[in-house]
């Protein structure tokens, strides 16, 4: 009756891994005991879980985020406690569960710490700042925050009965197949990314017919607020880059389930072809973290500084291209994989163009803060770390941009890095910002 | 016009717009597989190639029925606006008999390729073959489905505003069933019998 879910499944092949599991179901069932002794299960159930209104739904999705980033937080500890450990050792993690932490680390901090945090910001903020009653599909909002809470359950729930993938975050073929991977992680993983993805695609355009249809009479285009304008682009970007994950996701369940030839080594199977389709989600999806941290950023820094916002529409227009660009430059994650000089050429190319508009937003902010009263209260002084590291990390960018340099540094601790950089200010730190704000 | 109608009139062009922007995403779903045929149509695994497989009528068949599908589609949706019932129902009716014959050809044709051994697991270029053909097939049984519950809207109360955006939406997504199935001829069928 339950397949392949026998006791082997249970987390007893490394004492590490029974610790993780038991702090994760004791959690659940510690959360489920505070419930049930306050005996707020029905005020939750009425007021919470069914409610439709976007500030709950919004509640909702950046506690699922905090959860989330918490998991996510003690990964990237372990690992780094594990590279601490293993000079001249084997350190305290055996490489099969390095692998698992390290996949999960990078799935959980991107699709289920990442993404809810930004839809439950933009879920809060948005429709109060365009004067909406609420988003255009109230219901249609909160299954789609079930569906991504969904997914996240599937993570932890794969994290706890049998093995999670080892195939990193990006679960590249031919090593995530059934013949490398024969173990039900890889499936989790996938049907977590579907289930949470059509989720977020539901909420894009739920985000886009909000803000297009639903504004206040006289609040034009122009007078949008920035972080609306952001909601509005990354909306877009979700909208036309989730598909291709669903697609990828999609290709690599039917190999392992159905032994269809896709990615697989023999049959005719083009393992490359999973990296192009994946990559053409996977760098819009960079941008639609981003691209919402930078409206929070543009509303806090403009309400710090007490002044207005230095050159909004630049601001605007820069949002705009960004999201245009962020279709062009996929590439740049597998230059090494031999798509040939000019491929790669023009590839550099673009990633170096979409490096402008960045830095037109970054010079605004520093305009903007120029010559005004600013206050360094919590959100501002996230948004001035973000400012100095995030430029930081848009320096290595253009540095890997090159493919010539690429060739060097790419698996090296300079690319995570950069990335690190990247994300972390360009998306985190702008969420607390909000969150704080 | 009452302050009612507006609204309904408002929430009515939302769910449309809500559907364009669905329907977007779905065709950049499909051009995905589009773009996987035209990169796996060589990796035939010395097993069956595109000019061996393809049967001339039956996809012509299947060309005709889908297409007229689309045309009586319209026709219904027409006879929905205008509240005519009976005529609606026909409409419908006659659609859905398209449809289903249309589904029957294809499951058909692909048991038939199973059968002789080019079933999706034979080589890359089956597999992207049939995942592109089977999700349009599986688009028009959603389609299916959803004419069915049209019909029993239809059936349970007189045709109001409610029934009219469901009718256009639904018409919006057979036509974009309709206009796949033409890319689909076009670059996996035509291709392989005229070559």
């Amino acid at each position: 009756m339950f397949g392949r879910l026998t006791e082997d499944a249970l987390p007893l092949y490394s004492e590490i891994a029974m610790a993780g599991a038991a702090v994760t179901v004791g959690g659940g069932l510690f959360v489920l005991a505070v419930v049930l002794w306050t005996s707020s299960l029905l005020y939750l159930w009425r007021n919470w879980l069914t409610s439709v209104d976007h500030k709950r739904i919004g509640i909702m999705y950046v506690v699922v985020a905090l959860v989330m980033l918490l998991r996510g937080f003690v990964d990237a500890l372990m690992m780094r406690a594990q590279q601490a450990m293993a000079m001249n050792s084997g350190g305290y993690l055996p490489p099969e569960h390095f692998d698992q932490i390290f996949s999960s680390h990078g799935t959980i901090m991107i699709l289920f710490m990442a993404m809810p945090f930004l839809t439950g910001l933009i879920n809060f903020v948005m429709p109060l700042q365009i004067g909406a009653r609420d988003v255009a599909f109230p219901r249609l909002n909160l299954i789609s925050l079930y569906l991504t809470a969904a997914g996240a359950g599937l993570v932890l729930i794969s994290l706890v009965i049998g093995k999670f993938s080892t195939a990193g975050w990006t679960g590249y073929p031919p090593f995530s197949e059934t013949e490398f991977s024969p173990g039900v992680g890889v499936d989790y993983w996938i049907w977590a990314l579907i289930v949470s993805g059509v989720g977020t695609t539901l909420t894009g355009i739920n985000f886009i017919t909000t803000i297009v249809k639903r504004r206040a009479p006289g609040m034009t285009w122009m007078r949008l607020p920035l972080f609306a304008w952001t909601a509005l682009c990354a909306s877009i970007l979700i909208v036309f880059a989730f598909p291709a994950l669903t697609v990828a996701g999609a290709m690599l369940a039917l190999d392992r389930s159905a032994g269809f030839h896709f990615f697989t080594n023999d049959g005719g199977g083009n393992a490359m072809h999973f990296a192009n389709v994946l990559w053409m989600w996977g760098h819009p999806e960079v941008y639609i973290l981003i691209l919402p941290a930078f409206g929070v950023f543009s509303e806090i820094v403009a309400t710090f500084s007490s002044k207005r916002l230095f050159a909004y529409n630049s601001l605007v227009f820069a949002t705009v291209v960004i999201a245009l660009l962020a279709f062009t430059t996929w590439l740049h994650h597998f230059f090494t994989m031999g798509a040939g000089a000019s491929v790669n050429t023009a590839f550099g190319i673009t990633t170096m163009i979409i490096a402008v508009p960045t830095g037109v937003k970054v010079f605004d902010w520093l305009m903007t803060m120029y010559r005004g009263r600013i206050r360094y209260q919590t959100p501002m002084l996230w948004t001035v770390a973000f400012l100095v590291t995030f430029t930081i990390g848009g320096m290595s960018g253009v540095l890997l941009a090159v493919p010539a340099v690429d060739y060097t540094l790419h698996n090296t601790t300079f690319l995570v890095a950069h990335f690190h950089n990247m994300v972390i200010p360009g998306a985190l730190f702008g969420f607390f910002a909000g969150y704080v704000y | 016009m009452s302050e009612v109608d507006t609204k309904a009139h408002d929430e009515a062009e939302e769910r449309s717009y809500g559907f364009w922007l669905f329907l977007m995403s779905d065709a950049i779903l499909f051009s995905l597989l589009f773009a996987t045929y035209a990169i796996m149509v060589t990796a035939t695994d010395n097993g069956p190639a595109r000019t061996e497989i393809f049967g001339y009528w039956r996809t012509a068949a299947n060309t005709a029925l889908l297409l007229s599908s689309s045309l009586t589609m319209g026709l219904a949706s027409i006879a929905i606006c205008e509240a005519r019932k009976s005529a609606a129902f026909q409409w419908i009716f006659v659609t859905m008999i398209l449809a289903l014959a249309f589904l029957v050809l294809e499951i058909q044709e692909f048991m038939g390729l199973v059968a002789q051994g080019a079933g999706p697991d034979r080589s890359g270029f089956l597999s992207a073959y049939f995942t592109l053909v089977g999700t349009h097939g599986a688009h028009v049984t959603v389609g299916l489905i959803w004419m069915a519950v049209l019909c029993l809207h239809l059936a349970m109360a007189p045709i109001g505003p409610a029934v009219q955006s469901a009718t256009e939406r639904l018409t919006m997504f057979w036509h974009l069933v309709g206009i796949v199935w033409i890319g689909i001829y076009s670059m996996v069928y035509l291709p392989g019998l005229y070559q």
